[in-house]
């Protein structure tokens, strides 16, 4: 798709737009700018495109917590895993979700173990596996943002319309405004400006982002995922500092508009209503998670069965938390690296290739 | 997981539609974009396409680069 990838890598653009970047932290003139990537696949991508060595030394980019997997907390882990041990399951999960470490166990383990756990692309493959499994129970660990919660709307109501009785869900996914507001809102961090997530936003719209200008005062551009719409959002988010007049910008105007994706948001409206719901290191956000609503409950597996989880801890030394947060950095961390490994991770945020950590540790990053 | 690919989509049947990512056909739902058409580009999650990619957007900011930015 040249058009609407290749063109968005040239690096004649990122040359223009370095130097944009150049003239404005000039005018900016502090020591310091700090702006966060909220979406773990943006972490990836400024590692990956170098971004941090193109940009002048006073812009600091700090890691979020848009990272599904990393958020997941170990109980919502622990609570899968008692699933997957029941007889007769068969336990359907996004790939990703298979090494992340709950208390005592990872799904990978319990697979070795004999447990039915098995991955998949998409929440319709799980619903095919119910079809084809009638003497099974599928249930399937609905984990993403807003950019999977619909999906997995879309399934469950198709699962009602089909009248098919084997199909559950374990509802885990979250929202991405409430823990925006939740690191704004935490004490000592000072953000000059948010990148936000591409995909997310294409659901949600650009509008949802309103709150972030409105109550904390800074910018909060819209953003793509190739090298030019990193640099341009930079750009954008310092000419905003500038200019003194902080708003949300959609530099991923091709794909997102201020009102969002409206049948994806219908969908996931009839299905879900939002909850409080518990963050691996920020804690319980009001308000952040999706349950079912009442005519959907039958799809609700903690329902259908009575789990006995053990006590859910996450990792001792493990900062993910403050990492979620942009408090501290993967280097700050005792574990990083020496216990935590991508091929041994102690915390979510070293499981996942879009983890803050697996990140730093892939690409090697030693910066002061 | 932004983890989102661009696709063309290439025939639709009802709600599911074949779409080509860089050489690769795969079936997806068209659930959550009932509107779209054969020969648009959509962005593609999880086996669904849940946006539409616009080329001229694409066009006006790639312009905003190389025409104002780019000038001077």
């Amino acid at each position: 798709m040249p058009k609407f990838v290749e063109e968005f890598e040239r690096p004649e653009d990122a040359r223009v737009l370095i130097r944009r970047i150049q003239e404005l932290a000039r005018v900016v003139g502090r020591d310091r700018v700090q702006f966060m990537e909220v979406c773990g696949t943006h972490t990836v991508a400024i590692f990956r495109y170098g971004i941090r060595d193109l940009i002048p030394g006073n812009i600091r980019l700090l890691s979020g917590p848009g990272c599904p997997v990393c958020v997941t907390p170990s109980q919502s882990i622990d609570e899968f895993i008692a699933i997957s041990r029941m007889p007769g399951v068969i336990a359907a999960v996004f790939g990703d979700m298979m090494r992340v470490p709950g208390t005592d166990s990872s799904l990978e383990i319990e697979k070795a173990k004999g447990a039915d756990v098995r991955i998949v692309y998409s929440s319709l493959d799980a619903l095919k596996m119910a079809r084809e499994n009638p003497w099974k129970d599928v249930v399937f660990f609905a984990v993403g943002f807003e950019t999977t919660a619909p999906t997995i709307a879309a399934t469950l109501a198709t699962a009602a319309d089909s009248g098919i009785k084997n199909f559950y869900v374990l509802p885990a996914n979250k929202l991405i405004p409430p823990a925006m507001a939740a690191v704004l809102e935490t004490e000592g961090l000072a953000l000059d400006g948010l990148i936000c997530p591409g995909h997310v936003s294409a659901i949600i719209g650009s509008r949802a982002y309103e709150f972030i200008p409105a109550k904390y005062r800074i910018g909060a551009v819209v953003t793509g995922f190739q090298s030019t719409d990193i640099l341009q959002s930079i750009y954008l988010l310092l000419r905003q500092i500038v200019d003194g007049s902080p708003r949300v910008e959609t530099q991923y105007s091709r794909l997102v508009v201020p009102e969002g994706n409206l049948a994806a948001l219908g969908v996931m409206d009839e299905v879900f209503e939002p909850c409080d719901s518990a963050w691996r290191g920020l804690g319980v956000i009001p308000s952040s998670g999706l349950k079912l609503r009442p005519q959907f409950a039958e799809f609700g597996v903690l329902q259908k069965f009575d789990l006995k989880s053990p006590e859910s801890r996450e990792a001792y030394g493990c900062l993910c938390g403050e990492i979620l947060r942009g408090k501290k950095e993967p280097l700050d961390c005792p574990l990083f690296g020496k216990a935590c490994t991508p091929e041994s991770p102690v915390g979510a945020c070293m499981v996942t290739t879009e983890g803050t950590c697996q990140a730093h540790y892939r690409y090697g990053v030693e910066r002061t | 997981m932004c983890l989102a690919v661009p696709a063309k989509i290439v025939a639709m049947t009802g709600d599911t539609a074949t779409v080509d990512m860089e050489g690769v056909r795969r079936n997806v739902s068209m659930m959550l974009l009932p509107d779209a058409k054969v020969g648009e580009y959509v962005i593609v999650h999880a086996g669904f396409a849940i946006g539409r990619l616009d080329e001229k957007e694409a066009e006006e900011t790639l312009k905003m680069i190389r025409d104002v930015l780019g000038s001077g």
